[in-house]
C-alpha cells in the first residue's frame, strides 16, 4: 500500500529535477529495487501511472531494474543470493543469514526532453 | 509556514529492467548530463533520438524520509529522548499497551506519546486521560507515519525533555516497517489471537523491530497459538530479536516490559531514579 507513496516520491524528486536540469518533460524513468526493498513491482508501476497523468512525466516508460539480494550465513560463512528474508542456508539449514544487500530501491537515471 | 521544513500545511492536532545492468553506469554523487551527442553509452538502451537526453540521479527514493528522521534522531538526542517506534496490526492491543505503561512510569518520568491512525482522535484521547500530553497525527489515505510527520508532531511536545517518548504507529504491520522515524528501537506488538505465523507473513517488520511483544496472553488458554512455534518463526527472520510476553489487561508480564523500558532508555535520558537503579541491580 505504501507503493502510493513511493511513486509520490519518485514524481516529487523527478519534479524537483526538472527545475535543477531545466526539462519539461521525462520520456523514461529507471528504478532500480532490490528484492528485500519491501516493493511490491507491480504495485508501484500501478500507483505511478495513476499519479503521473498531468505531469512531466505523464506518459513516461518505467523501467524497474532488479538489484540481487545477497546474503552471508552467519554459522557457516556461505555466500547466497536469497530472494526473501526468511531463507534458511541451503548448507547448513540455519535461518542466521545476514543480508549483504539487497534492500535498495533507487532513482537510477531519466531520459528528458 | 513550518520551521521543520518550510511547508504550508501539515496534519498534526496539538492536544485533540533486468538488461540495463552495464558497467558505464557508474554511481555518482549529484548527477550527470549525458546528452545525444556526447553519450559514452555502448549497452542496451535503445538510441537517443535528437532533442533527449539522459540525466543520472542515483537517489534513494527514500533519501528524504532518512533525512528527516537523522534530524529527529538530532533532536531526540539533544532533549535526551528515548524513543520507541510501536507498530503492530490493528487491535492487537498497543493504545491499552501504552495506557497501562504510562499509567506505571508517569509518576517518574517525562512522558509523550505522538498517536498515528488515518483518523479519529480516539487513542489521542484515551492517552491523555492517563495525564501525559498526546499529539494525534492523522494520516488520511496514508499507510504508515514518515519521519517529516513526526518532525511536525515534535514540535507540539516543545517541554519534553529528559524522559521517554512513545510513537504508536498506524496499525498496519507492513508499510510502517520500511520508514525510519528517528527512533531508538521500533517494538512490534503482536496479539496471540492473531496467528503465530505472522513473523512469516509479515518479514519485513519482524526484521525491522529489535523486541517482540506478545500480547493478550491472558486469551491463550482459548486460542490455538503456539507461542514457542511463533517466537522461533520471529527469530528465523530477525535472530536477535528480544521477545517479552505479557497481558496489558491483566497485567501479567507488564514489569519485565517497564524493565526493558527502564534498561535500555540507560544512557540515553540524563536522569537516573530509584526503579532504574533498582531494575539495574538485577539485571
Amino acid at each position: 500500500m505504501h507503493e502510493m507513496s513511493i511513486a509520490q516520491r519518485v514524481l516529487d524528486v523527478i519534479e524537483e529535477q526538472a527545475l535543477v536540469q531545466g526539462f519539461n518533460r521525462v520520456t523514461q524513468v529507471w528504478l532500480e529495487i532490490g528484492p528485500l526493498a519491501m516493493i511490491d513491482k507491480q504495485a508501484l508501476r500501478f500507483s505511478f501511472n495513476a499519479i503521473i497523468g498531468h505531469s512531466c512525466a505523464a506518459g513516461a516508460e518505467l523501467t524497474i531494474i532488479d538489484l540481487p539480494g545477497k546474503a552471508v550465513c552467519r554459522q557457516c560463512g556461505l555466500r547466497l543470493e536469497i530472494q526473501q528474508r526468511y531463507t534458511p542456508c541451503p548448507h547448513c539449514k540455519d535461518y542466521s543469514l545476514q543480508v549483504v544487500c539487497g534492500e535498495e530501491m533507487r532513482i537510477k537515471e531519466l531520459e528528458v526532453a | 509556514m513550518c520551521t521543520v521544513c518550510g511547508c504550508g500545511a501539515h496534519q498534526t492536532v496539538a492536544n485533540e529492467d533486468a538488461d540495463h545492468k552495464d558497467p558505464v553506469h557508474t554511481p555518482a554523487v549529484g548527477f550527470v548530463i549525458q546528452t545525444a551527442d556526447a553519450v559514452t553509452h555502448t549497452h542496451a538502451h535503445a538510441p537517443l533520438r535528437q532533442g533527449v537526453r539522459r540525466v543520472q540521479v542515483e537517489q534513494d527514493i527514500l533519501g528524504l524520509n532518512n533525512q528527516y528522521a537523522d534530524k529527529n534522531r538530532a533532536e531526540f538526542a539533544q532533549r535526551q529522548l528515548f524513543v520507541l517506534n510501536m507498530v503492530s496490526s490493528p487491535g492487537s492491543g498497543k493504545t491499552s499497551l501504552l495506557t497501562e505503561t504510562l499509567k506505571q512510569l508517569t509518576s517518574q518520568h517525562n512522558l509523550a506519546v505522538i498517536e498515528g491512525d488515518q483518523q479519529t482522535t480516539n487513542d489521542a484521547e484515551r492517552i491523555r486521560q492517563t495525564g501525559v500530553p498526546a499529539v494525534q497525527v492523522n494520516t488520511g489515505k496514508g499507510c504508515h507515519l514518515d519521519a517529516h510527520m513526526i518532525g511536525h508532531a515534535l514540535q507540539q511536545l516543545p517541554a519534553l525533555q529528559d524522559g521517554m517518548l512513545f510513537i504508536e504507529n498506524v496499525g498496519n504491520l507492513v508499510c510502517p516497517a520500511g520508514f525510519d522515524l528517528g527512533e531508538r528501537h521500533k517494538v512490534v506488538i503482536l496479539s496471540v489471537t492473531e496467528g503465530e505465523d505472522k513473523p512469516l507473513k509479515y518479514p519485513d517488520m519482524f526484521h525491522a523491530a529489535d523486541l517482540m511483544i506478545l500480547n493478550k496472553t491472558d486469551l491463550l488458554p482459548y486460542v490455538d497459538f503456539d507461542v514457542q512455534r511463533c517466537i522461533e518463526y520471529a527469530r528465523r527472520i530477525h535472530p536477535e530479536i528480544e521477545v517479552l510476553q505479557l497481558s496489558a489487561r491483566t497485567g501479567e508480564g507488564m514489569e519485565q516490559w517497564i524493565d526493558w523500558l527502564l534498561k535500555n532508555q540507560k544512557g540515553v535520558t540524563g536522569s537516573e531514579n530509584t526503579n532504574s537503579v533498582r531494575v539495574a541491580s538485577h539485571v
